[in-house]
Parts: C-alpha cells; structure tokens; sequence
C-alpha cells in the first residue's frame, strides 16, 4: 500500500508539472463543451430558396408568403418563367431549393382538386436538402388543408386521422438539451482515453519503465497507480461539464446524480483499460496517439451522439453495441432528460462492468514485466 | 545457503536472438563475489542483451544464467531485491527531482534512503547541492550520478552498470571508476560494460566481446601478457601510404599519431621494408600492447583464446 501511495504521488506530480498536459486536461474540454452545442445544431435556418411562379396566380403568392414567414427560408429569387439561370443559382450554390409552380396551378387546384409542385434539391448538403424539402412539405402540406377547408367548408368535411405529435422530456426539442450531454460524454471519453493510452507508452518511451521493471513492484500496483489519477481527472473533468450544462444551458440533470456518477465511475474504468490497452501494444507515444484517434473517431461517430443507432443499417449497429460510449451517452440522456432510474440503465451498467473486466484484464495480461 | 561460496553471476550457454538475427550466442562466463568485472566491446556487441537477461528484463532463447545462486527465469522475483541496473540510456524520471527520484525509488524497492544512506553517501553529496533541482536538467554527469544512487539505495548484492561513462567528459568518467571502486571495497559484486578500451585496465577481469561472442575472458594484465608477438609503433609524415604499405607486410592499423603493427619477424627487417619502400622519417619503437591491441588481434584471429 506505501509503494502504491508512492506511485500515485508521482504520478500526480508528474501531470501537475507538465503545463502543456495541464490545461488540456482541464480548460480544452470546457472550452469545446461551451462551443460545440452552440455550433451543432441540426435545426437549418436561412435555406436559400429559388421560387419559379409560372402561373402568378393569388394561390401561389399565398403560398409564398407562407413559406417566407416560416423562418427557415429565405427567398433568393422569383421568376415567372423558368430560366437557365435558376440553374445557374443552384449550380453557383446561391440557392438551395427550387419551388416550381406549374402554369394553372389555381386553376386546377380548384377544378381538380389536386396539382403537384415540383421541388428540386442541391443534394450536396444532404442534410440541408433533406430537412429544407421535409420543411417546404410540411408547409404545404398545411397549406393544402387550409384551401381544402376553404373550398370545402360546404361540403362535408371526411373526417380523416390527424397526427398530433407532442415531444416527451424535451417538450420544446430544445437541442441543446439533447446535445450537451452527449458531448459531455464524448469529451471525457477522448481526454482520459488519450492521456490514458499515451502514458504507459511515455514510460516506455523515456525509458523509465525499464527502471520500474527491475524493481520488486507489482503489476496490479503499478496498473493500480496509473488508474487511478486518471480516474479522478475523468470525474472531476465530468463535474465541471456538469456544473457548464447547469450554469451556462440550464441543463438540471432530472435523474439521481448519484446514479449518474455511479455509472461514470464503472464507465472511467473501462475507459481507461481501453487507454492502457493501447498503451502496452504501442511502442512510441505517436503509435499509441494514432490508434487512439482511430478508436476515438469511431466511438464519436457510432456512439449515437450525432446520428441515432436505431437508424444505423444493422452491422453498424453491431459496431455502436461494441463501444462502451453507446452506453453512457444512452445512459446520460436517460438520467438528465428523462429521470430514468437504476432499474432503467442496469443492463447498460452491467455491459459497460464487462467492457471494464474484459479491457482491464487484457491490459494487465498484456503488460508484461519481463520481454 | 548452499551457494554461499558460488559465483555471483554465472552465464551458460546464453542465446538471444532478435527476429533471426543473433544477439548473443553461447555466452558462458561467470563472476566471483566482490569482483569488478568489465565487458568489454564495440556497440553492438551484445553488452546490453546481457545485462537485460541478467537482471530479468528479457528471457533468453537457450542457456541458463544465475545471478547470487538465483535463477533469472525462475527466481526473477528474488533476483529484483537484490540486484542494482543502471541501465545505457538514462531512465529516471526527468520530470522529478534528485530528491524525488531517490525517494521514490527507495519506496518501490520497500526501504528509505535514509536506511542506506551510509552507501550512497559519498555520491549522493556531490549531487545533494541540486536536489530540488528536476533530473532532466542535470548534466550528464550528474545523471550518472544520480542513477547510481538509486541503482544502490536497495544496497543491492550485485550491481550491473550498462556503458555507464558513454558520453560523459574524461574528468567525471575517472571520478566514476573512482567510486566503483570504493564500492567494490563494500562488497558489492560489479558488472560494468563499456566500449572504451582504456577503461578495461580498471576492472579485475574482463571479457571481450565482439557480434555476441566472447574472444576471452582473463584479467587485463593476463589478456595482455597474452599478446603473441611483438607490436610495433611507427610513424612517418606520409602516413596515409605508410598505411597502405604496410598492411601488405604485416597486420597493420592506425592508432592515434601512430600506426600499429605487428606480425613481422623483428624491428630490423621492418625498418629495411620501409627504407625499401622510400621512406626516410620513420619513427619506430616496440611497445607493449594494450587491451585494443589484444582486441584488435583477438579479432583477427577470430578469438582464439
């Protein structure tokens, strides 16, 4: 136990007198933590509109008006015919969308009952062409019942099924809500899990694992020594995201915070056996860096923080399920949005408990004292 | 203990080979208790695979090897209480201080510095106006310094010091020889490599080693008293083509201001080649042969001991 307070001692020391490790550890992630929710929204506003009314008629204008006083569009042109240069607008990226009304688009509307318009999208921005076209739909979607309940006031109405949809634990899909915590997650992911896998590899690389080596000191207590400072940079780096969430977006965690440090604990561990894996396959701490990134990259864009694992097509899934970061952010969400409690998230904290054994034990096994 | 009177080190047979290129190969030789004992040997020659198998960093492919009657495979556990590595490349903690280091490796090992103090003491006071001073930022001599005392402050039985004066200045190299001897005074069994010649004379015995094979194994004086023939020192102002022609005549090679040479049948027939050759300056006497003379020759001859 002396030895283990020794090494924890100077491993402390050592992060406390490096100043380029210091603020990495502890001002980076809030700095991000107090830009990225700002910055990642997928709500898309001002989406370029390029509006082509061959028919001009009071309908169309009508729509337009709606279109425009919905916020998220802004009209860049409006032709009466359609001319190459509305190409030109798309093609320059100065417009986004093309809404086209057909000639006796009214006329027809009301004869017929029905006349389709045609939308076409720079795909290139996916999102923004997915969402700018699902927006225009919806518009005029509502449009469509509005002149159905004019024409139609004297007619009887077909009682048909209306969708009402309200949104549960984050009634007014406030963003950041959803975001802030994910990001909390992936922060403290990637600073424990670098500073992890470089720093066995740093000892390797200095030399000075050489000189531990051929002392009497025990693997569990040098493995111990190297756990545990990171383990508390993890929980504190988590604290100050939480109190950022609190104090900058108003984020009140609605579950048992006891809970939630009780699974970031059983999460850190498995974190940092993931960290020291790498640490003993790796020979220089640029090897240990890059592998980490390569994880690192994964766990970012398959743990379900930017794109939801339900929609993944099914080996992907098999991917999110491999990375303890599904787990937590899931679990994250559920706590502070939702209130879930510990019958909720057992099975996540039992899986993340086998990620920690699984990674821990392989660590261990694979740092050798002698070769 | 039965091998109380044994050797301290003794090597057997001892292969190491890294990805098919041989290492070592059939190392044996073996250290008496309190003997300061030098390997002795161009880089590369295999020192440090030594040292590495010895103090139970690395397993050997064949062979045995034992250090204070332990065995390095078996006994490794044993064999880390009692034995000090200082390894080539500097391996404290840069980011700590003299004081912090040698502390923290006093705890690992389960004592304190001041339990042995008494020797270390000595050392350590040529360092201890420094020691808040962090080990990076010491000279290199002062590393060196430093690294022997936390190679030592387990009072450890056998002591293996890997090119412990490569790249330290000429004046703290004497200092440290200096101390391995007040340290062998104190009983304690030294293994040092190095790749300097002149040192060699400093150890009680030696073993030359060249591309993982022993050429011998003796005391310096032995080794040298072995010297076949007689060796000559020559000099001219053209030495460059004095070179070239006596290399056609004898065993010859350049050696400071002077080019040795030996495997001639006597001093008159060599000095009638060289006028032959048209040299008239020449300045030749016979010395005697030093242990890079006995090295150069061993290799030649391909370690015929």
């Amino acid at each position: 136990m002396r030895t283990l307070k020794f090494l924890l001692e100077k491993e402390f020391k050592q992060i406390f007198r490096d100043k380029g490790l210091l603020p990495v550890i502890f001002i980076m992630p809030l700095i991000q933590l107090l830009i990225m929710p700002l910055a990642a929204n997928f709500d898309i506003k001002n989406i370029n509109l390029a509006i082509v009314d061959h028919d001009y008629s009071p309908y169309s204008k009508q729509l337009v008006a709606k279109i425009a006083s919905s916020g998220y569009f802004r009209i860049v042109s409006y032709n009466y015919s359609f001319p190459s240069a509305v190409h030109e607008e798309i093609e320059s990226e100065k417009a986004d969308l093309i809404l086209e009304f057909p000639d006796k688009f009214e006329e027809r509307l009301i004869k017929e009952g029905m006349q389709p318009v045609y939308i076409a999208a720079d795909a290139i921005n996916g999102t923004k062409a997915g969402l700018g076209s699902n927006y225009l739909n919806t518009i005029i979607a509502d449009f469509n019942s509005e002149i159905r309940l004019k024409l139609l006031s004297q007619q009887k109405l077909n009682t048909g099924i209306e969708l009402r949809s309200s949104n549960w634990f984050n009634p007014h899909m406030n963003y950041q809500l959803y975001m802030v915590p994910g990001i909390l997650v992936l922060l403290v992911t990637m600073v424990c899990g670098f500073i992890a896998s470089l720093n066995i590899v740093k000892e390797k690389e200095v030399g000075t694992i050489e000189q531990i080596n051929v002392t009497p000191v025990k693997k569990w207590e040098f493995i111990l020594g190297k756990l545990i400072p990171f383990w508390m940079i993890g929980m504190i780096d988590f604290t100050l995201g939480l109190l950022i969430g609190r104090l900058v977006y108003g984020i009140i965690p609605v579950g048992n915070l006891f809970l939630l440090y009780a699974f970031l604990a059983v999460y850190l561990v498995a974190l940092l056996g993931f960290g020291l894996l790498i640490s003993t396959y790796s020979d220089t701490q640029l090897q240990a860096m890059f592998v980490a990134f390569f994880f690192i990259m994964i766990f970012m864009l398959m743990s379900g923080l930017f794109i939801s694992v339900d929609n993944m097509p099914s080996w992907a899934k098999v991917i999110a399920r491999m990375t303890p970061v599904t787990y937590f952010i899931d679990v994250m969400r559920m706590i502070v949005l939702k209130g879930s409690r510990f019958s909720d998230i057992s099975l996540s904290l039992l899986k993340v408990a086998g990620f920690a054994v699984v990674l821990n034990g392989w660590a261990i096994l694979n740092y050798r004292k002698t070769a | 203990m039965p091998q109380q009177n044994s050797d301290a080190v003794i090597l057997n047979n001892i292969t190491k080979t890294y990805n098919k290129l041989p290492a070592v190969t059939e190392i044996s030789l073996s250290v008496k208790k309190g003997e300061l004992f030098g390997l002795i040997g161009p880089d590369g020659a295999g020192k440090s695979t030594l040292f590495r198998i010895l103090t139970t960093l690395l397993l050997a492919d064949s062979g045995t090897a034992t250090v204070n009657g332990l065995d390095v495979v078996k006994d490794y556990k044993e064999i880390r209480r009692c034995v000090g590595y200082m390894p080539g490349k500097f391996s404290l903690y840069q980011d700590l201080t003299i004081e912090e280091n040698l502390n923290f490796f006093a705890t690992l090992f389960g004592t304190t510095v001041s339990a042995n103090y008494g020797l270390i003491k000595d050392i350590y006071e040529q360092i201890a106006p420094f020691k808040t001073r962090r080990a990076g930022k010491l000279s290199g001599g002062m590393k060196q310094k430093l690294a022997l005392c936390c190679a030592l402050i387990h009072r450890p039985e056998v002591l293996f010091l890997d090119e412990p004066t490569t790249g330290v200045d000429a004046v703290s190299r004497k200092e440290f020889w200096n101390m391995l001897q007040r340290l062998k005074e104190q009983g304690i069994t030294i293994v040092v490599s190095t790749p300097y010649m002149d040192e060699a004379d400093l150890c009680e015995r030696i073993a030359l080693i060249q591309s993982g094979s022993i050429l011998s194994i003796d005391t310096p004086a032995a080794i040298k008293a072995a010297y076949p023939d007689k060796l000559y020192a020559i000099k001219s102002a053209k030495m460059h083509q004095l070179l070239k022609d006596l290399r056609a005549y004898g065993s010859c090679y350049a050696f400071g201001e002077y080019l040795h040479i030996s495997g001639v049948s006597g001093e008159t027939e060599l000095l009638a080649y060289v006028k032959e050759k048209g040299y008239t300056d020449v300045v030749l006497k016979e010395i005697t042969p030093g242990i890079e003379d006995c090295f150069i020759r061993l290799l030649q001859t391909g370690g015929a001991s």
